[in-house]
């Protein structure tokens, strides 16, 4: 990405009449995010060095904190709470992450290639928003009943005498909680890559079939690398999602399963707020770590 | 009943429509010239507290009977405390529990609570004063409300050693928990504290997720198997933590809990739905699974019962009609009305005598007395609750709230009995 970037203060520099104007045009935008990110940010970051007491945060540098989330981290026989969890929710993540891409994909390049009319299109494509028109919450406890022990899904089982005592692990489990993620994110894969593979030219995929190419060829190396920025933003928006959460581990894991946002949560309503601080900002390391390697696979600015 | 209520009910709130509309003209009026008479006029007071106390009938009986308005702020019990801590000038009004005290009172955001303007102040069961109950004393191990009940002064940062004038929190709805179980699917008796580790109810129980709650849950099933005796369950050394901690997390990881709960309606759910047959459980969750036609009991154990006591605070900076509003609220809290109206939700009112010349005397027999219903028993919006004939879980007031054990409670070592909670949260 810094190429560009040099080669764009280069040009600034060049035309200072331009560059003003361009300063003033970026001036409102800077300071909503200077105000509302990095001031927020550098306050987190400096409450995760104070200490703090039963009932208030007492202003210093101590690296206490970091050393707590750390605590029993070197032993090797049991993992400490923070690898379990960071394990915990990394795991999800590339679980959910795998099912929605796959899902995403195809439902995208159902849309995109073999939905003929722009108007059929807009209506398919409005019809999988709709359960976006209700609350997460609800969408999420709307599971419970249908997968409870004495849920729809075992009622049916057992009437149908395929099973004789219900199945446990249909909810609260990691079976529930990949479910419901999936269910809930799944759009946000298919929106960026149905909008890549729209781009496509469809010139390109004809060349293709009068080179002699199969449908799975066409699919491998046309429509995959050219649908790649879509692919990409998707996956931050699953990722960096599933990293954050704990509403939805906390109501299909049965508030049993750890995760790095629950622990925050927990720690921030003692307020041990230096705590969740320090947990909030290993985090977003983490997560940037996760963008970082996943924007390096493609150049977001040029693509869009 | 429940409609002969309703009616005098309607009788005054239509009158009280009709005069507050005349206010309000009047009000629109004078606002052109004296717009500051105008906005003293009406007392809005911030309640803040959790859901399962704001009771909306509460709120509309108060507003028929003083033209004080009451707007509910509703937060979980440890988001009351952070709120009371960190922001005491969003609410007028606190309701909150006993063992969050240690937090709050050092801050100095609580003002003593004068007891001279308390009509009711003396009448307050002994039970916070003295820790007695019928004359008994009872079990004092966590935060006792006698421990922190009194403060030196109005504007002290500490509590007071013996009785003064100086209120921290005026009592309002108290009870002690017990295990909630579901007869009809366990089909035999449980009388201890252990069964919720039982095996036996594999995969089948459920434990509170709020820390400070559940570890005391957890220090009485501990106590119950034998593993150990606490000396003040309601303050562990780190030791006894570890302990309570690792007999969690043994049990969690063998598949025993089904879930963990923070809040009413989670638990309700649960236990409904059958995927939970014996949890930690509070008294009106219990009512609400019955109200839906379910058996449920709020079983009694040999090990005792677990108390809590929540009540109402005032924050410091309260002062003028806002500070009137709000003792006139305390007041008409206690005068019976809102006590009967919690007794029949299965709590019980700080003062007895108040409530019981609201409630009907077979009403009384059935919820204080322990003795066999005379008549159907129905819930303050007119639910079926017991069949005529059946006795209460625990039987009466004095055999219940006298078999404390312990009371919610903060540790000293509560920092690291939360990190150790996320531990179990995480096995």
């Amino acid at each position: 990405m810094s190429p560009p970037s040099t080669s764009h203060t280069a040009a600034v520099a060049a035309a200072p009449g331009r560059g003003i104007a361009a300063w003033w045009q970026a001036a409102p935008f800077t300071a909503v995010f200077v105000l509302f990110f990095l001031v927020p940010l550098g306050l987190i970051l400096m409450v995760s060095f104070w200490d703090f007491n039963e009932y208030e945060l007492l202003p210093g540098f101590t690296f206490k904190n970091y050393l707590s989330v750390f605590e029993g981290c070197g032993n090797t026989a049991d993992l400490c709470t923070t690898l379990r969890t960071y394990l915990s929710t990394l795991k999800f993540s590339l679980l959910v992450w795998g099912i929605t891409l796959v899902l995403g994909f195809a439902v995208a390049y159902f849309l995109a290639f073999h939905v003929r009319s722009p108007g059929m299109q807009t209506l398919l494509f409005v019809l999988c928003t709709i359960p976006f028109w209700t609350s997460n919450v609800i969408r999420m406890i709307s599971w419970v009943p249908l997968l409870g022990r004495n849920g729809l899904v075992n009622q049916t089982l057992i009437d149908l005498h395929l099973i004789q005592t219900s199945i446990e692990w249909l909810l609260f489990s990691d079976f529930s909680v990949v479910l419901a993620f999936v269910h809930l994110y799944t759009m946000f894969m298919i929106v960026p890559i149905f909008n890549s593979m729209m781009r496509i030219d469809r010139s390109l995929l004809e060349a293709a079939s009068d080179s002699g190419a199969s449908g799975w060829q066409t699919l491998w190396n046309v429509i995959v690398p050219l649908s790649r920025t879509g692919i990409i933003i998707g996956s931050i928006f699953v990722i960096t999602i599933v990293m954050g959460d704990f509403v939805t581990i906390g109501v299909m894991g049965g508030q049993q399963i750890a995760s790095v946002g629950k622990i925050i949560q927990v720690q921030t309503s003692y307020l041990q707020f230096p705590l969740a601080a320090a947990n909030a900002v290993i985090l977003l390391a983490v997560v940037l770590m996760i963008i970082y390697g996943l924007t390096r696979l493609v150049d977001i600015r040029k693509e869009l | 009943m429940s409609d002969a209520s309703s009616e005098s009910l309607a009788a005054p709130s239509s009158a009280v429509q009709r005069r507050s509309l005349l206010k309000g003209t009047a009000g629109i009026l004078a606002a052109g010239m004296f717009p500051a008479i105008h906005a003293q006029e009406k007392i809005v007071l911030r309640y803040l507290g959790t859901a399962v106390n704001q009771d909306k009938a509460i709120a509309e009986k108060f507003k028929a009977d003083t033209g004080i308005e009451i707007q509910y702020v509703a937060v979980t019990t440890d988001d009351v405390t952070k709120r009371a801590v960190t922001a005491p000038n969003s609410f007028d009004l606190i309701d909150t529990e006993y063992f969050s005290l240690k937090k709050i009172v050092p801050t100095g955001n609580l003002k003593g609570i004068d007891t001279k303007r308390i009509k009711n102040a003396d009448k307050i069961t002994p039970l916070f004063t003295t820790g007695m109950v019928g004359g008994k004393a009872v079990g004092e191990q966590g935060t006792a409300p006698k421990k922190v009940i009194y403060l030196e002064g109005e504007k002290s940062k500490v509590f007071a050693k013996s009785p003064t004038q100086f209120m921290s929190l005026i009592p309002t709805v108290y009870n002690a928990d017990t295990l909630g179980i579901r007869p009809d699917l366990i089909k035999r008796p449980i009388d201890s504290w252990a069964e919720l580790l039982n095996p036996e109810f594999k995969g089948k129980t459920a434990i509170l997720n709020i820390p400070s709650i559940g570890i005391m849950d957890a220090a009485m099933v501990v106590e119950a198997m034998g593993l150990y005796k606490y000396p003040d369950k309601g303050n562990m050394t780190k030791k006894e933590i570890d302990l309570t901690i690792k007999t969690l997390i043994e049990a969690k990881r063998a598949g025993q809990f089904r879930a963990l709960w923070k809040d009413f309606n989670e638990s309700v759910n649960l236990m409904a739905s059958g995927e939970v047959v014996i949890q930690s459980m509070w008294s009106p969750a219990v009512t609400a699974v019955r109200t839906k036609g379910i058996a449920c009991n709020f079983q009694p154990l040999k090990e005792g019962y677990r108390a809590w006591a929540a009540g109402f605070g005032l924050p410091a900076t309260l002062s003028g009609k806002k500070l009137d509003g709000a003792y006139e609220f305390i007041n008409w809290f206690l005068d019976g009305w809102a006590g009967a109206y919690l007794n029949r939700q299965g709590y019980y009112s700080a003062v007895l005598e108040t409530a019981k010349a609201k409630m009907e005397a077979y009403e009384w027999a059935y919820w204080m007395e322990g003795k066999p219903a005379a008549q159907d028993i129905k819930s303050p919006n007119g639910d079926l609750l017991a069949k005529a004939g059946s006795v209460r879980d625990g039987g009466s007031y004095e055999s219940r709230m006298g078999g404390i054990a312990c009371w919610n409670a903060l540790m000293d070592e509560n920092n690291y009995m939360v990190q150790k909670w996320n531990e179990f949260v995480a096995a």
